[in-house]
């Protein structure tokens, strides 16, 4: 971030574009102007700049020990999005952060560790998981559960397969329906649950994806004995100015660019899908 | 002779039961084993079995002319496939097909349904299980409908 002005975006060039799925792609940056810092902690985000477009937030989702670039995944949902979505390698795009809160990875330790992510919830949580890969042995079982909406959908497959069959972890995916031709799971995510083999009493709990999803999730976990404090989402809010400043993304008493966007279940469980908030 | 009761006792779908319960439904159970691509049951066919999963994958799929094969469901080691042997017209609602080679214990449902007649506790105890069953197929089918990671703008 710039540190004496934080609205000013910082200029960045595409060096990657990867396509993930029809409507999603992944961008690899690199800072070419006076600010060239590109450390972040696992579960922040960045306000990605378009120029004569807009701003949106979007999640780092690189790897956090190889900090040359910023990472993101992108999902067209809107103006800037879609403009993100048109940009070419060697193009400049504004980056303004890493803002927000983190997942707890130094808290985990010791721990074992489920993560469950829905759709495009796996891109926030990817550096996370690359984290606890670099320091596996710091942690007890991992479990990745993954949910898609079709086989389409799913992001990372290569990641996935990569994860699934080198690292000491436990991985499932499901997605919502499907042909005949997939031969994985089919169910909500949280029907995993059940399936996946931990410690609920010694288990951090991370969780990104639809609030929806994240409201099932919470329930079934605290199902298995989960603790509260040991669940951990991540928000999604209209984050615009990402200091605090404008309070578009206000959630209740908290400001979800600030205190978040990762939160820990226990502090915001009596704000978290309350209709009037 | 080795029963099938010492593992239905222990699964966690009938734990807790009564032993002489468990004993009566021991009475209507068999191993059974299905090969990949093999259907358990198709739509509209008479419902006379559930199945307890010991390990394979089925899937609860249907056909549309439109669309070909879309599956629904997945279920897998330790899970319950079927409850059409419970409500009349005791008529499947899906085809179920292997999607790995499958062992199961097939518990016959007229025989079920005919002790559950004559011993209503069991009767009760089964279809309290089998409640929650439905409740969670229903809550799941109900986020599936919300398309809950398609775009909503």
């Amino acid at each position: 971030m710039h540190v004496q002005f934080p609205m000013m975006p910082s200029p960045f060039r595409i060096h990657k574009i990867r396509k993930e799925t029809y409507d999603t792609c992944t961008i690899e940056l690199i800072p070419f102007g006076e600010n060239n810092i590109t450390s972040f902690a696992a579960g922040q985000f960045n306000m990605l700049y378009v120029f004569g477009v807009g701003e949106a937030p979007i999640s780092i989702s690189g790897n956090p020990s190889i900090s040359n670039s910023f990472i993101h995944t992108v999902r067209k949902v809107g103006s800037v999005t879609e403009a993100i979505h048109k940009l070419k390698c060697g193009d400049t795009i504004g980056v303004r952060g890493p803002f927000g809160t983190h997942w707890p990875l130094e808290e985990s330790k010791g721990k074992d560790i489920v993560i469950i992510a829905g759709g495009i919830g796996l891109a926030p949580i990817r550096s996370a998981i690359y984290q606890i890969i670099f320091e596996r042995d710091r942690y007890g079982k991992i479990i990745l559960l993954y949910g898609a909406r079709t086989p389409d959908d799913m992001i990372y497959k290569k990641e996935l397969e990569h994860w699934r069959g080198i690292f000491d972890i436990e991985v499932k995916v499901t997605v919502d329906s499907a042909s005949s031709n997939w031969r994985g799971n089919v169910g909500v995510v949280t029907s995993l649950i059940h399936k996946a083999h931990f410690e609920p009493f010694q288990t951090t709990a991370m969780i990104c994806g639809p609030e929806v999803m994240m409201r099932f999730t919470i329930k079934e976990l605290l199902n298995c004995g989960v603790k509260l404090n040991n669940i951990y989402i991540s928000m999604e809010r209209n984050m615009k100015c990402g200091i605090c400043l404008c309070g578009h993304c206000q959630f209740g008493p908290k400001f979800v660019c600030k205190d978040g966007p990762v939160f820990c279940y226990d502090h915001i469980k009596e704000l978290f899908g309350k209709r009037e908030i | 002779m080795q029963t099938l009761e010492p593992y239905l006792a222990e699964h966690p779908f009938l734990k807790g039961l009564e032993p002489e319960h468990i004993k009566t439904i021991a009475e209507c159970a068999s191993n059974v084993r299905f090969d990949e691509d093999q259907f358990i049951f198709h739509e509209g066919e008479e419902a006379n079995n559930f199945y307890i999963i010991l390990n394979g994958k089925v899937s609860i799929e249907l056909f549309a002319a439109e669309r070909g094969t879309i599956r629904v469901q997945t279920i897998g080691e330790g899970e319950i496939l079927g409850w059409s042997w419970l409500i009349p017209p005791y008529r499947w609602h899906f085809d179920a097909k292997v999607i790995e080679v499958t062992r199961a214990i097939a518990l016959n449902g007229k025989c079920l349904r005919t002790k559950c007649e004559n011993n209503h506790n069991l009767g009760y105890e089964l279809l309290k299980r089998f409640t929650n069953i439905i409740a969670q197929r229903l809550e799941a089918t109900r986020l599936q409908l919300l398309d809950i990671y398609g775009v909503h703008r």
